[in-house]
């Protein structure tokens, strides 16, 4: 029911300079959530706040409060109060001064106001603060002060920007319980940023996983976490094994070169999809009947409460584990994983698809470079085609002036056997590559077709 | 021995740039008309000063007024023009600051005599009889962008979201600007106000062109037309003790104030 949502966020969309930062997004929040944004930086979350909070107008598309467009209310007309990433307290006024500002100004008497600032002041335990300067203040108790200016106008819903972000890792911990607590206490909406996804489990009913300006995936924390719906999703939250993998038919995949019992269905029959397997749900087995493939242990590295261990699978795949016993370096072992925990996902893509210009018989224009491959009898100059180049036909060079085009690694992701990479060519187009080279994310490449790799069809197929 | 000579050195330097000062203290304690005759001491030109027992004694003091209500006219303008510009320049992005910075740094440089014969040249061409106002809006023109210089480096260290915080606290722009913005800007602002206060009280070259013929005076253009005269009045020496006894003052109170401010934030 639509009454239950105070947010509801309609097709919004943002550019900055012809780049897009948002992109069709589409969410609602419930009455009293703890939803948090959760991206790596640049994806976006925090222009999105930013428009919630009214320090930006959306390109296109709707914010509603309660049913109410406030898409074109000022932020000091919206009532929503901002946690921002360094405080942003005012420096020239003491405690009090700082939690009674917003207060101050709605011109209430004073006699309240010193009411609802020591009430704010003990809520956060800052208690016989008032008369501090805030300069006087370390960062927490700073970060604490800001809480506090926010929540004393009881905002129908709270925004943070990464508010922890700029402390320790200890004083970190604790402000995500006291924040969960003031949440509970306060039965108030938190719209929480951050791009920390340990910080995304502990707090929050609802994550929404975004990158590039597009939302990834919605859900519970358990959801996002056991179920990805995308290698970049699996990537991001936790430790993955994410392989390519081939769904044979309903409930039985087959990746790493061997077959799988799992629990997904209706993907169809001989169909490739991708697979994520966490590392603390492959077992070690000494059973041979309950053993599904072989491997032996490459690295074990001690993490406090479990190992890591790399192994090396009998049919070439590196795969990470971890779990509580340690297995020696070069130990033959067996292993096996449940059904429940594998999961399967759709391929986004499973080549790269391109226009192509026909310049002559035996060459195209693909990205604005020229490349040579067989064009199609009945195709003429000028003719534009769809141009199918397999992941593992891009080459990658270390020089960009050695490729026709130049790009950058865009992101990178390592499959068991090799590494599969989105580049981002000068010209701000993607290409996906599968590759043996080891690269890291923002390497300056130069990129090349391999002969033989572009294969033409029509674009209308 | 180096260090000797370092120190002879440091001394010599403070001597050549203190002994013309001293000099005209020393020297105002006597009644002579020449400067340089000592005809032994006496507060007599002190005297004269205050009661204006001598020779042009009124035109000197309105000259003095002048200079005064001149500087702080025009330090006040260019305070206000200078903190909306420079809040205009922080929020540009990229190039455009840059070029807004660098066309804000050009007319410090320009020689003074060359602002001057400009702005009178303009003057002229726009018919403003000159004299009070045209001296004033060309003391503007080249102290709003001191006034610039010192306020930016307040706007950068500022916590760029305090503003919108204000706003997002419920502030209009207008509340955000007063409760919020000033305050941080305000030391900026005063040393700005300063700064184009001293270079207004200052100035010779852009006063003497755009003063007109009204027999304006401030006390530069006065002691020049006076040295040209036949010699300077000897009532200007026990003056100049007292504007350096003044601004000594100024600038030693300054100190210590921003001293212990310092302090008690490190505290």
């Amino acid at each position: 029911m639509a009454g239950d949502y105070i947010i509801d966020i309609q097709h919004l969309s943002k550019s900055f300079g012809g780049v897009k930062v948002l992109d069709d997004i589409n969410f609602y929040v419930r009455r009293g959530e703890f939803i948090t944004l959760l991206g790596p930086s640049g994806c976006g979350k925090t222009t999105l706040l930013r428009q919630i909070a009214g320090f930006i107008n959306p390109d296109e598309g709707r914010i509603l409060l309660e049913g109410k467009d406030i898409s074109s209310i000022p932020p000091y007309e919206r009532p929503l109060n901002t946690v921002f990433q360094r405080y942003a307290l005012f420096p020239h006024l003491d405690v009090f001064d700082n939690i009674a500002f917003g207060l101050k100004l709605q011109k209430l008497p004073a006699k309240e106001i010193e009411v609802r600032v020591k009430k704010m002041l003990k809520m956060v335990s800052m208690t016989d603060y008032e008369d501090r300067s805030v300069d006087s203040l370390s960062g927490g108790q700073q970060q604490r002060v800001a809480i506090a200016r926010a929540l004393v106008n009881y905002p129908k819903v709270l925004l943070l920007d990464e508010p922890l972000a700029a402390l320790d890792l200890k004083m970190r911990k604790d402000m995500q319980l006291e924040l969960k607590e003031i949440h509970r206490k306060m039965g108030i909406t938190f719209i929480y940023v951050t791009h920390d996804q340990e910080e995304a489990l502990t707090l929050s009913d609802t994550i929404v996983v975004m990158n590039e300006g597009k939302i990834q995936q919605i859900g519970s924390p358990i959801d996002i976490y056991n179920e990805p719906v995308n290698c970049f999703v699996a990537d991001f939250i936790g430790e993955s094994n994410i392989l390519k993998g081939r769904m044979l038919r309903d409930r039985r995949v087959a990746f790493i070169k061997h077959e799988f019992d799992c629990v997904d269905e209706g993907f169809g029959e001989d169909v490739p999809v991708d697979v994520v397997v966490r590392p603390e749900d492959i077992y070690f087995t000494t059973d041979p009947a309950k053993c599904q493939f072989k491997a032996k242990v490459n690295s074990c590295i001690f993490k406090g409460v479990h190992y890591e261990m790399w192994v090396d699978t009998d049919t070439g795949y590196e795969l990470m584990i971890q779990d509580y016993d340690p297995y020696a370096v070069g130990t033959e072992v067996m292993l096996y994983i449940d059904p429940d925990d594998i999961q399967v996902m759709h391929k986004e893509r499973t080549r790269n698809v391109l226009d192509a210009e026909v310049v002559d018989g035996n060459h195209v224009r693909i990205l604005g470079a020229e490349w040579e491959c067989e064009v199609p009898a009945d195709a003429s100059a000028g003719d534009i085609l769809k141009a199918e180049i397999p992941f593992d036909k891009i080459e990658l060079l270390d020089h960009q002036e050695d490729g026709k085009l130049a790009g950058e690694v865009h992101f990178l992701l390592y499959m068991g056997n090799h590494y599969h990479l989105t580049i981002l060519t000068d010209d701000g187009d993607h290409l996906w590559v599968d590759t043996n080279d080891i690269w890291d994310k923002g390497d300056l490449v130069g990129i090349d077709i391999a002969p033989g790799g572009i294969k033409l069809r029509k674009a209308d197929d | 021995m180096k260090k000797v000579f370092a120190q002879a050195y440091l001394y010599l330097l403070l001597a050549m740039l203190y002994a013309p000062l001293v000099f005209i203290a020393v020297f105002s304690f006597t009644e002579s008309r020449v400067l340089g005759n000592w005809t032994g001491f006496s507060p007599k030109l002190y005297v004269n000063l205050f009661t204006g027992g001598m020779n042009g004694g009124s035109s000197l003091l309105a000259a003095v007024e002048n200079t005064l209500l001149i500087a702080l006219v025009s330090a006040a303008f260019a305070t206000l023009l200078g903190t909306i510009a420079a809040i205009g320049i922080h929020n540009l992005k990229g190039r455009k600051r840059a070029g807004m910075q660098f066309l804000n740094n050009i007319p410090m440089i320009n020689p003074d005599i060359i602002t001057g014969v400009s702005l009178f040249l303009l003057f002229v061409f726009l018919h403003i009889t000159q004299g009070y106002l045209t001296v004033i809006l060309a003391h503007i023109t080249f102290c709003t962008p001191y006034v610039v210089l010192s306020v930016l480096p307040k706007l950068s260290q500022m916590n760029p979201n305090i503003y919108e915080a204000a706003l997002d606290l419920g502030a209009r722009p207008s509340q955000a600007l007063r409760k919020v913005l000033l305050p941080e800007l305000r030391p900026g602002m005063v040393s700005g106000f300063l700064l184009a206060f001293t270079m207004s009280l200052d100035d010779f070259a852009v006063t003497f062109f755009t003063r007109g013929t009204i027999g304006l005076d401030t006390l530069s253009t006065y002691i020049y037309t006076d040295a040209r005269k036949g010699g300077l009045t000897p009532e200007l020496r026990p003056l100049m003790t007292i504007i350096f006894l003044i601004v000594l003052v100024l600038l030693v109170v300054f100190n210590l104030r921003q001293n212990r401010a310092a302090k008690s934030k490190a505290n």
